[in-house]
């Protein structure tokens, strides 16, 4: 017996590697390099307070004298060199980026965990229970999708910004950013779920399962959802790229995160004011990174639903 | 001249893993106006002798050896755009659906109008009177009027008599059929199948018939061929290999087919290949707290059962409209036996086996358990822990996302009968018992075959150890050989351990095995009721009696 449960986390990760969907990974160059691009930001981001060379929220580190340096030059001033250049109060733009991807990611995942959690709980409610429970969830559904989501976001980024006590506004920002982020989109979470619950309702896996007297909590979260979650990691992984895509779109409207706690979009929306004047590096670099950031994740969410739909290949 | 020489043909399916061979060097042949049998059981290569006649092989398949010729000439070396011509021109095929075979969205008359003008190059005037034509020789009646309606306004049966209409728009030497039987029920079968018949004779069309039945190879072939694991193992005239088969394999195939005239005691099993697997009823009768049988009471009594769908939903209760899927049903089960319920697809058997399972409200009537009164009863528990059941398709009723050992503990865990160490000795022992090994409980669902994942539903239905089962067509998703395994484990468990089932089919032959009471439905009700050997030899309704003459017979077969 000893000897199996040694052997068994091994095999996992040798079934795992021989499985269809490494196979696939293996073979898909766009997977690979967009893995690997979503990797490195994702790791350069969490370690930021590592590998920054500055740490940009520290007035401390600041001397105006630096600002406005080009990349890869050393300041007129100070004579102090920057990789990707400083901003107009001489902060280092690498490391704003690097901080504020931290901000980005944060939002992304959390409002994405956010509307999925929302998402799968009200598509299996309606899909398993049905009737008037179902009919006035996917009508509250369907009017949501009549509104573009950046806008129910600005919607809701408004209502609790009149809310919240103006002491308490730069904290709540970020949690403000998420919930209206998310919120704005479980619709298609819901969606999806509910039309794979509906077929998986009426398997015969399930009827043994009611059969024996199991409770509808229990058969929804044991048995159906396993088996519906394929296609909701698919949504998830896209979802996050446009969700990075609406905070950043959001802060650069400057309803989103605070000056206090810069996001990409934040700094692209700080950036864009000396575009004209000849510093283009502020604009040019969180630019870049959201670019590299979302086109990596959305390709890999495509690979994604392609490999886990045999039909398409 | 041979119309249709397939000779040594192999076709490869590679794969990341290994290459797979799916015909190995099979010889066939097909004579004019001859419907030649194609039989095995799934797995055995005979649909893909078929595909790879229409040259519709499903990637990355294909022809590795051998050749295929039509009327002289190979077809197997052409090109996709020469073989295009040839399909549905030459050779069409009869598909297994006719739901999925018709474009929805098109007339019947429209589908068939398009193909006659494709293939003959008629004008829109005599393709239509073309058409009409063929619905009168596929004798569907009404022609004129019924071209003009959509596939929904027909019946399965007549869906696929608009099928083989259109498989003969362009005159073709040579159709495939297959399974073009297999979802219709027995009575449509029967027509179908004569249909076919007298096509084949009239116009002098070759037909390959590709069937797992061998009720309907012997009902309708002249030649068959008899295939196992991509190899051809026997070919002759129907009468002869149904007769004296030479071949092991045909052999313990045929004596696997539940027979229709006489009840046996066991099936005898396919044993060709090493496929049986034993089932070690003593070991787990010692083990089984039984219940002692008193035969003359009835262990359920159901009165008037009555169940209504909702057809049409509305706001206001009297504007719904329901329909009645089951009619004020009756019946007795008593203690011990098998009372089994027969009938065609929408007669309300399964919705009956359903309501007493709990599955379904009950709209009338009352079942009774034991004495005890369930319908509108508080506290279900202690009966659901006394039922159990196995359901149809062993591919869905196990759920894919569970170990093995976690679906058969389900049940025992949920009614708190076992826990902890006891609970998995019981099911490592369920698991040995029924033929799989303990260490199958470490895998999932997806790793076994139709068969294997019948035997862990078996397992499953005995963990709590019931004193009733439902079995709701338990084989018909199975092969023959399959099937006896299965039909003879249900039987030793009656036996042994005293289980009460009411056991749901559409299958006479099957039900005739083991049933030792039958009920008949019909439209929701239960037309006649009687012990199986008085309904099979004197049946009192004229509608059993229908289904009876309907029955594929395999007369002057060899006896297992």
């Amino acid at each position: 017996m000893t000897d199996i449960s040694q052997n068994k986390p091994q095999s996992r990760i040798a079934a795992f590697w021989d499985s269809d969907l490494a196979y696939a990974f293996r073979h898909s160059p766009i997977a690979m390099v967009s893995f690997l691009t979503v990797f490195l930001l994702v790791f350069s981001a969490l370690c930021a307070p590592l590998i920054a060379p500055f740490n940009p929220y520290d007035p401390a580190s600041l001397d105006l004298m630096n600002g406005f340096t080009p990349p890869m030059t050393s300041n007129d001033f100070t004579g102090a060199e920057f990789m990707l250049g400083t901003d107009d109060q001489g902060r280092d733009v690498l490391s704003t980026i690097l901080y504020g991807m931290r901000i980005s990611l944060f939002v992304g995942f959390s409002a994405v965990m956010f509307a999925m959690i929302l998402g799968i709980s009200l598509g299996l409610i309606a899909g398993y229970i049905g009737g008037w429970t179902e009919t006035i969830i996917m009508r509250i559904a369907d009017v949501q999708l009549t509104f573009p989501s950046i806008l129910v976001a600005m919607l809701i980024f408004g209502i609790a910004k009149g809310v919240t006590p103006i002491e308490y506004r730069d904290q709540m920002a970020i949690w403000v950013l998420i919930i209206a982020i998310g919120l704005s989109d479980w619709v298609q979470f819901a969606r999806v779920v509910r039309g794979a619950t509906l077929v998986e309702k009426n398997r015969e896996y399930v009827l043994a399962a009611q059969l024996i007297g199991r409770s509808s909590p229990v058969i929804m979260l044991r048995h159906i959802l396993p088996n519906v979650l394929s296609p909701v990691l698919v949504i998830a992984t896209i979802s996050l790229a446009l969700a990075i895509i609406a905070e950043a779109t959001l802060s650069f409207l400057g309803v989103g995160a605070p000056p206090t706690q810069p996001s990409l979009g934040t700094l692209i929306r700080i950036g864009q004011g000396f575009l004209f004047s000849g510093e283009w590096w502020i604009l040019f670099f969180p630019s870049c990174t959201l670019l590299a950031l979302a086109l990596s994740v959305n390709l890999l969410g495509d690979w994604l639903r392609d490999a886990l739909n045999p039909k398409l290949r | 001249m041979t119309l249709l020489d397939i000779s040594d043909l192999t076709v490869a399916f590679p794969t990341r893993k290994a290459t797979f061979i799916a015909v190995d060097s099979a010889n066939l042949t097909v004579e004019p106006g001859q419907i030649h049998g194609l039989v095995g059981e799934s797995g055995a290569g005979k649909s893909t002798i078929g595909a790879a006649v229409m040259g519709l092989l499903d990637r990355p398949g294909h022809i590795t050896g051998g050749t295929i010729s039509l009327k002289g000439k190979s077809i197997s070396g052409l090109d996709r755009e020469a073989m295009q011509s040839l399909r549905g021109k030459e050779i069409s095929m009869i598909f297994q659906d006719p739901l999925t075979s018709l474009n929805p969205l098109l007339t019947v008359g429209d589908q068939l109008i398009e193909t006659i003008r494709n293939h003959l190059g008629l004008n829109e005037a005599d393709a239509k009177e073309r058409a009409i034509d063929l619905l009168r020789q596929v004798r569907i009646p009404d022609p004129d009027t019924r071209i003009d309606q959509y596939p929904h306004q027909f019946s399965g049966g007549m869906r696929q008599r608009v099928v083989i209409a259109l498989a003969l728009c362009s005159e073709p030497d040579v159709i495939i059929a297959d399974e073009p039987t297999t979802a219709l029920d027995v009575s449509v079968q029967a027509q179908i199948l004569e249909l076919i018949k007298d096509l084949a004779q009239e116009k002098q069309v070759g037909v390959i018939l590709i069937t797992h039945d061998m009720g309907v190879i012997a009902d309708t072939t002249d030649v068959v061929t008899v295939m196992y694991r991509g190899k051809v193992v026997e070919t002759g005239p129907t009468a002869q290999v149904l007769g004296q088969p030479s071949h092991e394999y045909t052999k313990s195939l045929i004596s696997a087919v539940p027979r229709p005239d006489t009840k046996m005691h066991r099936f005898p099993l396919v044993s060709y290949g090493g496929r049986e697997t034993t089932f070690q009823i003593e070991d787990l009768a010692r083990n089984w707290k039984k219940t002692e049988l008193d035969k003359s009471k009835p262990l359920f009594e159901i009165r008037d059962l009555t169940k209504k769908f909702l057809k049409k939903p509305a706001l206001i209760p009297s504007r719904r409209e329901f329909s009645t899927a089951v009619d004020q049903v009756s019946f007795d089960i008593k203690q011990g036996e098998v009372f089994g319920v027969v009938g065609e697809s929408g007669s309300g058997k399964s919705t009956i086996a359903r309501m007493i399972a709990g599955l379904y409200g009950v709209d009338g009537g009352t079942i009774t358990f034991d004495g005890q009164e369930v319908t509108g009863a508080q506290d279900l528990s202690s009966y659901r822990s006394q039922i159990q059941m196995i359901f149809q398709d062993p591919y869905s009723s196990l759920n894919p996302r569970m170990r093995i050992d976690a679906i058969i503990a389900e049940p025992a865990r949920h009614h708190g009968i076992l826990s902890g160490k006891a609970l998995q000795h019981r099911v490592d022992e369920l698991l040995d018992r029924v033929g799989l090994g303990a260490a199958a409980g470490r895998k999932y669902p997806h790793e076994f075959s139709g068969g294997q994942r019948q035997r862990i539903s078996i397992a499953r239905a005995l963990a709590t150890q019931p004193r009733f089962l439902i079995c709701d067509e338990p084989t018909s998703a199975l092969d023959v050989s399959i099937q006896a395994q299965i039909l003879n484990i249900l039987k030793d468990l009656q036996e042994h351990l005293n289980l009460t089932m009411l056991f749901i089919s559409h299958d006479l032959p099957v039900i005739r095995q083991m049933c030792d009471r039958v009920g008949v439905m019909k439209n929701g009700v239960m037309v006649e009721q009687a012990d199986t050997e008085s309904l099979f030899t004197a049946p009192q309704h004229a509608y059993t009696q229908e289904l009876l003459s309907f029955m594929p017979r395999l007369d002057g077969v060899a006896t297992g």
